[in-house]
């Protein structure tokens, strides 16, 4: 086991490709066919091209107040292609790799980002739960998923997903405690960004590794290079077929960075060292993950020109769909609270109604 | 017909439910072996396994958090909270995604689960033993908050809870968990959720209560006879939604209306009751639409709970105050 050979506590961390995209460790290089190797870093892609243009609508007063992946492509897509289709995800905010990869449409993500809850309404035969803002909160979900998986002995799995920061929130620790006393087929993917809004990960604890709080809860843990998409792979399918097998969760950290701010609202400039935000931009597992499948003979420079147009044209045109969807009618802010309108709800709706139908819309 | 108290009427409910229906699990801090710390799902466990009722560690979130999740994925989980006291690490859980997550995904994810904590004071107990924080859950949208006074109504509640297709709250007068018994029907049925009860007809004063003042009132009343007063009790028995229907409806009949609860006074329970009163039958008001409640105070342990705790006396002469006004 993985979680085995490389320990937490020594500070070894597990990698296979360096962020020159050579393989450094040939030993547990995953076995991934090259279809799928090109769909994983298409994806990569697809996420960094959308958030870079998300970025400028932002700024140009078209779309509202966003949390970019930049950088962080490379966990989410490793993490999500080691599971199938019917396995589940609990996922924070700041995943959109993954939620491409699973196959939440673009559409949606841009409707939720837009501000209409129509973005959260996730597909049928799309196992993914809602963004989850406030911190840490999705992984004691993943767990009660995990439980009625078990319940109904069928045998997915849920990954979760964690930012470094919110490894400091009780319902951290809650939650993979909670899944270690059940032995929920659960994997908690930590994606250690470096920074929590302005506050770095070396303020956020005394512990030197994230992944060593898996210990306590008598799960097994592991640091991964979480640009290094190979490990950060071959970690997560070797937890994935553990849980499915009934063998219990697993804590990944996934070392990664945060190339842009927290959300829109945010400036990093303020906070980040420039020398080390140029020093950190040489990880991007966009770099590297297409230097590796040149060198393969699999990807090359035409095959990348064409691909990027091809996203380009994909963002511009969902987005200009989604930013073309009106106002929200005032029925559907009202008809979700419960499954039928209470009679208050029912005289606030017919109240402001008639108040509308008055002049005053 | 069988002559239950409480505990062991909301228990048959339980099982009834778990019988018809088995994606309804039964779980939380000592719910499984034990049966709770009184004894609420006893025996649960031994009929259904221990898939189906068990312990959870001590994780208020946890519990809360994993009923989420199951819920979401087709289960109808019902967690227990040991006491109201404790719920407050779960609130997070409860306000943030229980009670929105419907709203949130337009309806692909529910929260059908149903949390049950006993609540209220008068057992002498602990610090955090004894609140009544019904109006803090109320306040949620997409939450519906209960409160059973009798044998009949837990059982009916409990299986209307676990039907209902929204996050419930389920508070337990713990203090009359086993203080009296009524015959109530062996088979399964519902108490509707919104809907108050009409506990004594009367023309002079609308009264409305619930839970474990339920029996006080009953007293006030019987003794308002003797003052030669008929008070309208009405047991509220949902505490959202409101069954405003048949408050206005009594109040217009009265004219008059008092509102009685353990909870705090301010910002309480009773003030929403005196807003609907005041908004939907302001004109046929001869009193003021009154409180008696609790103190804005933490509730005191037990050498000076008994200042806290509401007695009938302190209900009739409140009433007679009114109807004398």
């Amino acid at each position: 086991m993985l979680t085995d050979v490389y320990n937490p506590l020594k500070g070894e961390m597990f990698q296979v490709m360096d962020k020159t995209g050579k393989i450094v460790n040939k030993k547990y290089m995953p076995a991934i066919p090259d279809e799928m190797l090109i769909k994983m870093y298409r994806t990569m892609l697809l996420s960094r091209i959308q958030d870079e243009k998300s970025l400028k609508y932002q700024r140009q007063g078209r779309m509202l107040t966003f949390a970019p992946s930049l950088g962080q492509e490379g966990v989410q897509v490793a993490t999500v292609a080691a599971t199938e289709k019917r396995d589940w995800v609990s996922s924070a905010f700041r995943e959109n790799a993954t939620w491409l990869w699973m196959g939440q449409p673009m559409e949606n993500i841009f409707l939720y980002w837009c501000g209409n809850e129509e973005g959260s309404r996730i597909p049928e035969g799309v196992n993914l739960l809602p963004v989850a803002v406030p911190i840490g909160t999705q992984f004691n979900h993943a767990v009660g998923v995990g439980m009625s998986l078990q319940y109904k002995d069928e045998d997915s799995v849920v990954l979760a997903y964690i930012g470094d920061g919110g490894t400091s929130e009780g319902e951290f620790y809650e939650g993979i405690n909670y899944a270690g006393a059940f032995n929920t087929p659960n994997i908690f993917i930590i994606q250690n960004n470096q920074f929590a809004i302005s506050t770095s990960r070396t303020f956020q604890t005394k512990a030197a590794t994230l992944a060593q709080k898996g210990i306590a809860a008598g799960i097994p843990c592991i640091q991964v290079d979480g640009n290094d998409i190979f490990a950060t792979y071959a970690a997560t399918k070797e937890a994935v077929e553990r849980a499915r097998k009934g063998e219990g969760p697993t804590l990944i950290e996934a070392v990664t960075y945060r190339i842009g701010p927290h959300t829109t609202a945010d400036d990093p400039t303020i906070y980040r060292d420039a020398a080390y935000h140029e020093e950190m931009l040489t990880t991007d597992p966009i770099i590297r993950t297409k230097a590796y499948l040149i060198e393969k003979g699999i990807w090359d420079e035409k095959k990348e020109e064409e691909a990027r147009k091809e996203f380009d044209t994909i963002v511009e045109e969902t987005f200009k769909k989604v930013e073309n969807v009106g106002q929200m009618p005032l029925e559907e802010i009202f008809k979700y609270t419960y499954e039928e309108l209470t009679p208050q709800l029912r005289e606030q709706y017919e109240d402001y109604k008639r108040y509308m139908k008055g002049g005053n819309e | 017909m069988a002559i239950l108290n409480n505990i062991e009427a909301l228990n048959q409910g339980l099982t009834q439910a778990m019988e018809r229906d088995d994606t309804i699990l039964v779980f939380g801090e000592d719910s499984g072996f034990e049966g709770g710390v009184f004894r609420a799902t006893k025996g649960l466990q031994e009929k259904f396994g221990k898939k189906r009722c068990f312990d959870t560690p001590l994780t208020e979130a946890g519990i809360i958090g994993s009923g989420i999740g199951m819920a979401i994925n087709g289960l109808k989980p019902v967690a227990e909270i040991q006491f109201q006291g404790f719920i407050f690490p779960a609130l997070n859980q409860i306000m943030v995604h229980a009670a929105r997550m419907r709203n949130r995904s337009r309806g692909k994810y529910t929260v059908p689960m149903v949390i049950r904590m006993p609540y209220g004071g008068g057992i002498r107990a602990l610090e955090h033993h004894s609140e009544s924080i019904e109006a803090i859950l109320a306040h949620i949208p997409g939450l519906k908050v209960v409160i059973p006074s009798n044998p009949y109504d837990m059982k009916g509640l409990i299986v209307a809870a676990i039907n209902d297709p929204d996050p419930v709250i389920f508070l337990e007068p713990k203090r009359t968990y086993r203080a009296f018994k009524q015959d109530i029907p062996d088979e399964i049925y519902e108490v509707p959720i919104g809907k108050a009860r009409v506990v004594t007809e009367g023309e002079d004063i609308t009264v409305v209560a619930w839970g474990a003042l339920i029996p006080e009132a009953i007293k006030a009343v019987e003794d308002l006879k003797t003052r030669g007063i008929n008070a309208e009790l009405i047991d509220l028995r949902t505490i959202s939604p409101i069954d405003t229907e048949t408050i206005i409806e009594s109040v217009k009949k009265t004219g008059r209306f008092l509102v009685v609860h353990e909870a705090v006074k301010s910002f309480g329970p009773g003030a929403e009751l005196i807003s609907i009163v005041n908004e939907k039958a302001f004109l046929n008001l001869e009193a003021p639409p009154t409180r008696l409640t609790g103190f804005d105070i933490t509730v005191p342990l037990a050498k000076g709970e008994h200042h806290f705790i509401i007695t009938p006396k302190q209900i009739s002469d409140k009433v007679e105050e009114l109807v004398k006004f």
